[in-house]
Order: structure tokens, then sequence, then C-alpha cells
């Protein structure tokens, strides 16, 4: 049964990881913000298979939060505001897909090879989970450094900030996952809020100010 | 006579640590509702005095530690030199925003936005300083992060925007891997301290840092260094820093540099701290000692190229960060000393120059260095004034950096001589860069228009005069004290 347990927590850890993966490879925005949505679903699904694991019944909170905010509310808003804007549906690449492929294929090696470093008599369930969620971490900072779009960088951060929580989650007892879990979501919303105030198209270089005035009225 | 004198302080004191908090915290929520201008600067000033008040009571009685703040001598140094310079930078700021709001580039509106996050940074700093808890040490830099984005991007201009989305995307990818960090600490520390959230608690961690994972640890050192790094400034991830600096309101830039960026060092030092008493963990120093020295090697030659003179002073502040990181990661009581006594007068020298450099931007119209000539002509306060905080920052006799980069400098000397020929160099070059640039905006001939200027030369004249006679005179308390601390560091 245990063993049963720890293979089924090992499972949807691993799908994140794939996931993540599969979010390097997208070319289309909308494609990327579906599959971002599917990371965030098999993210509650892991959180709460550890609610029910740990027998802790705020993580179904953040379970919650990352089903209903992560998987729901952030892509729709993200598909209107790609719309709206009438952002280049396309995901513009500083590095080619194969390439980024191969670096991320790295990073999971990595990331497996440094955590196992750490001695064996620690919580076994822990360090596979610690692994994983590196990975995750990892492969997110990849993508908001080879990604040029304002909005697939944002996807990267959040994908990024899955593999934390994943982390916490796994982490048995740990305090604040809920309020952590909650103060990321703070973050994210403001980037989102930022992104469309501010007509941020590309990662550092077009922050239309004109459409900022016609959208607060405000002349200068 | 003691005996009522410590009557009457004791119980101010006891609660000093609930006041360093409240004060801020209130201020912050009555500003937003003051309409005035003029009020809600006096306000600001009245706070960050009270709050100073409090902070130097801190000296008299320190309460035991709690769960989640707790006061020991190495924050208290943290917590006096930044109230002190909240408090000054908050006069500077009074006389800077009327300027500001008389030629437009504020509104009224923004500025009661600007008091009141102003309080809030104050608080969310000194959370981060008393923070007993490493999850909330956490949120309080992340909170001072938000503050500080918002105030970066008031002026709305394309600059300040980018800036502030800039230093929001880089800032939230640090914070994020210092929680990886945190996160891993607990990990560590779960088998031998047990679930809950007295694994979180940095007096139990320190208490059983011999005892736990080394492995989790020196990984979490890593993400920890990295992700509060970015917050420090230190190359290569301080590409947020120059533009902030550059393009928010000068009391800003002077908070940032003088404060956030050692709230963050603050971090490292903690966790630093937890490692160094772990006898499987890898030492932290030599990691600190190489992003220290390649932070000074590169802004020392980023110098150079500067056009803006705000950029150059944030560069300058990278530079004087990674001298401090290194003395701190030699580690030993004569480089944490050094390390010390660098960054206490650092936070003086490089605000007070912001105070002059935030007037002479008024008076010029103009942040470009090219345009800014023979100030001492023209200006003469703010342009002898600028003389006077360059030679300092640069580290010229008789001024406090002086004698701190002769600590860090003979005391590398001593112990790794090959580390100290890339760590002079560095300085040299800095310190010429300043110079040469120096040069032509305090001397060269006078040009372009003068506004007169009605900001206030007490902030500036006091952090100089700080800065002078530590370099003359370092009281004997302030050595015992900052000897005891230095100590505390390993």
């Amino acid at each position: 049964m245990q063993h049963l347990a720890f293979d089924i927590a090992h499972l949807l850890a691993g799908s994140i990881v794939l996931v993540s993966l599969m979010l390097l490879y997208q070319v289309r925005l909308y494609a990327l913000l579906n599959v971002f949505a599917l990371q965030a679903a098999v993210l509650a699904l892991s959180v709460s298979w550890q609610a029910w694991l740990q027998d802790a019944p705020e993580l179904y909170l953040t379970a919650a939060i990352a089903l209903v905010v992560k998987a729901i509310v952030i892509p729709l808003a993200l598909h209107r505001m790609i719309r709206r804007l009438g952002i280049h549906r396309e995901v513009e690449t500083a590095l080619n897909i194969g390439p980024t492929m191969l670096a991320g294929l790295a990073l999971v090696a990595l990331a497996i090879a440094v955590v196992h470093r750490v001695s064996p008599d620690a919580n076994m369930i822990a360090r596979e989970d610690i692994a994983f969620a590196l990975a995750v971490v990892l492969l997110g900072l990849l993508m908001m450094v080879t990604r040029r779009n304002a909005v697939s960088q944002v996807v990267g951060f959040m994908s990024l900030e899955n593999g934390l929580i994943l982390a916490a989650s796994g982490a048995k007892g740990m305090p604040y996952v809920v309020e952590i879990s909650v103060a990321f979501s703070i973050l994210v919303a403001f980037i989102v809020i930022g992104i469309f105030l501010f007509r941020i198209r590309e990662r550092f270089d077009t922050v239309d100010l004109h459409a900022l005035d016609q959208i607060t009225g405000s002349e200068r | 006579m003691t005996a009522a004198f410590n009557s009457l302080i004791h119980p101010f004191a006891a609660n000093a640590v609930m006041l360093i908090l409240v004060i801020p915290a209130a201020s912050a929520a009555l500003l937003f509702a003051v309409r005035d201008y003029r009020r809600s600067a006096r306000l600001n000033a009245f706070a960050a005095f009270l709050m100073l008040l409090a902070a130097l009571a801190l000296l008299v009685e320190q309460p035991p530690p709690g769960d989640y703040l707790h006061v020991d001598d190495l924050n208290i140094v943290f917590i006096i030199l930044n109230s002190l310079v909240g408090f000054t930078t908050s006069l500077f700021s009074a006389s800077y925003i009327a300027h500001e709001l008389e030629i437009g580039r504020l509104t009224r509106a923004q500025l009661r936005f600007y008091h009141a996050m102003y309080q809030l940074l104050l608080f969310a700093m000194a959370l981060s300083l008393l923070a007993n808890n490493i999850g909330l040490m956490w949120v309080a830099i992340e909170l001072a992060t938000l503050t500080t984005v918002v105030m970066v991007g008031i002026y709305r201009t394309h600059e300040a925007l980018e800036a502030a989305w800039k230093y929001f995307i880089l800032g939230s990818v640090g914070i994020a891997l210092a929680l990886f960090g945190t996160i891993l600490v607990y990990l560590a520390a779960l088998p031998t301290v047990g679930e809950g959230a007295a694994a979180m608690i940095w007096t139990v961690l320190m208490s059983n840092a011999g005892r736990l994972d080394p492995a989790m640890l020196n990984l979490a050192f890593i993400f920890l260094l990295l992700g509060y790094g970015t917050k420090v400034g230190l190359a290569p991830l301080h590409a947020w820093l120059p533009d902030a600096h550059a393009e928010g309101p000068t009391p800003i830039s002077a908070v940032l540099s003088g404060l956030l960026l050692n709230v963050a060092l603050h971090a490292v030092l903690r966790f630093k701290l937890v490692l160094a008493a772990n006898p499987g963990a890898i030492a932290p120093g030599p990691l600190m000692v190489t992003l220290g020295l390649g932070s000074l090697i590169f802004a020392a030659f980023m110098l150079y190229r500067r056009r803006d003179i705000k950029r150059l002073f944030a560069y300058s502040s990278i530079e004087n960060m990674g001298i401090i990181v290194f003395a701190f990661g030699m580690g030993g009581p004569l480089a944490n000393f050094a390390g010390l006594l660098q960054m206490t007068m650092h936070s003086l020298t490089k605000s007070a120059i912001f105070f002059t450099v935030g007037q002479i931007s008024q008076a010029k119209g103009t942040q470009r260095l090219a345009e800014l000539h023979g100030l001492t002509l023209t200006q003469p306060v703010l342009g002898w004034g600028l003389v006077v905080g360059v030679a300092a920052i640069a580290g010229m006799p008789p001024f406090g950096i002086f004698t701190s980069e002769f600590l860090v400098v003979s005391s590398t000397f001593a112990r790794q001589p090959l580390l100290a020929i890339p760590l002079v160099i560095g300085m040299l070059v800095g310190f010429g860069a300043l110079m040469l640039r120096l040069h032509d905006v305090a001397f060269g001939n006078p040009g372009g228009p003068d506004h007169p200027v009605k900001s206030s030369y007490i902030p500036m004249t006091l952090h100089l005069g700080l800065v002078l006679m530590a370099g003359i005179y370092l009281p004997g308390p302030l050595v015992v004290w900052f000897q005891h601390v230095a100590e505390m560091l390993h």
C-alpha cells in the first residue's frame, strides 16, 4: 500500500515534469496556454494526493487555488488578452526548439543527479519530489530565458512556480504552503495586470505607453 | 538616576520590536488617507523618526527571541542603519517631492500613494530583518520588492515602466529561487527538528545546525545565494539594478541602494551562518568570494561607459556590494568587521550621493553626464557635496570607506595573497572611473540651465559628516560592537 502511494505521487510529479518539457516545444501561444492549464491541473491532482497522503487538509486549499486560478482563470484571461491586444499568435524563440529540448533534457538529468546525492535516509518521498520539482523549476527558468514574448515568459514563470508548489507540498508538514501559494497568485496577478495595462508584448523592449493613456483616459 | 531612567525607558524598550513594525504599518494606512501632500510629507518624516527612536531603544534592551521575530547583535546593526537612513531620506524626500510636484512630474494622487508606499517599504524591510522565521523573511522581501516596483514605475514614463517591469520580472525570479532554497532548508531540518513550523525558525535551525542534512543544505544555499543575490545586485544577476535606480524618484534610488540591498544581504548572511555551523556542508565562503569579486570587477569596468549620472552610481553600488560580499565570504573577525563597516559606510555615502544627484538633476533638468559640467562653480554646495561624496565612495582617505577597504585588502593579503590582486585591480579600476566622471561633472566649463534648488542640505551633510568621522575616529563602543558581530559571523 505504502509503495503504491509513493508510486502514484511519483507518477503525478513525473507527469508535471513531462508537461514542462511539452511547454518547451509549443510554437503557438494558444497551445502554450492549454498545455500550461494541463500542467496546473496535474499539479492540483498531485497536491491533493499529497494532502490525502500526509493527512494535511490545508493542502486541498492549495490544490483548489492551483486548479481555479492557474488552470482556469489565468489561461482564460491570457487568451482574452492575446485576442484583445492583437499579440502575435506565435511564440518567438531566442533558441530553436531542438537545442532547447536538448538543454531541457540536460537540466532534468542535472536535477536528478544533484538531488540523488542527498543522503538516502532522508524521507524518500520528499527526495524524489524535490528532484522532480527542481527539474520543473529549471525548465521554467529555461523557458523564461529562451522566449521573447511577454506572455510566454509569464507562462515560464508560472510553470517555475508550479515547481515550487510541488516542492512545498512534497515537504512533509511544511507550514505556510497555502499562504505561499496565495502570495504567488498575487504576484502572478500583478504580472498579468502589468502586461495588460502596459501592453507589454516583448520581454523588456516594448512598453506601449500610448496605449496606456488610451486605457486610463489621461492626456499627456 | 539610572534606575529612574531605566524604569522610564523599560516599557518602551520592551515593546520596541512591535513599535518598529507597527509605526510604519500604521503610517502607511494613515498616509493613504491624507490628501495634503505637505502634511503627508511631514507625517512621513515624523513616522520615520519615531521608528528610528524605537530602533535605538533596542540598544537598551533586547527582548528574547520569539517564534516569528527576534533581535540579535547581527540584525540590530541593520535595523538601526535602516531606520537612520530611512529617516534622513524621508527628510530629503519631503523637499525633493515638492519640486517634482511643481514641475508636474508627479500628481497629488501619486504623491499620496508614494508616501504610503514609502512607509510600507520601511515596514517590509524591518519585518525581513526582524524575522526569526525564514518563511516570514521571504514574504517580507517579496513585499519589499513589490513596493519598490511600483515606486520605480511611478513617473509612468516609457523608461520608468520598462525599468519597473524588468525589475519586477527579474526580482520575481530571484524571489522564486529563494523560496525554493527556503523549502530545501526546511527539508534539511525535517529529520532532526521534526515537522511543522519549528523547522523554519532560524534560532532553532542555528542550534541544530550541526545535525542538519548537509547535502540538502548545500543545494539550498546555492538557491538562496542566487535568489537573494539577485536582490543584492550581484553580477550576473544585477540587470535590474541600474535601470531601477536610474528611472525611479531619487529618494527611492537612495533607499534601494542604501537599504534594500543590505536587507537581501542580511538574508544571505543568516543562511551562511547555518551552513558555517554544519561540518558536513560546503564552505559558503568561496561561493560568496567568487560572486563578490566578479561583481566588483564587472561593475568597475562598466563604470567607464555610463552616460547617466544615476546609472553611474547604481553601478558603483554593485561594485560596493561586491566588495562587501567578498569580505563576508572571506570571513574571519577582521574581514567580517571590514564588511560590516563597508556596508554601513556605503549606505550612508551612497544615499548622500543620491541626495546630491537628485538635487543636481532638479537644478539642471537632466541626468545625462554629457550635459553636467562645472557644478562647483554654478552650484557650489551641491558640486562640492558631490566631490566629497564621490571621494568617499571611491575610497579616498580620510573617509570611512578608505578604512574598510584598507581592512578588506590587508586581511585578504594576509590570508589569500592571490585573491588580493584582482580585488585591488577592481578597486583601482572603479576608482579611476569615478574620478574621471567626477572631474567633468564637478570642474569642467559650466553650462546648461540652472534652476534654483530649495531642497535641504541637512541629510547630505549629516551623512557625509558621519562618514568623515568614521574615517578619522571610530568610537570605541562602535568598534567593540562591530567586533562582537564580526565574531558572531565567523
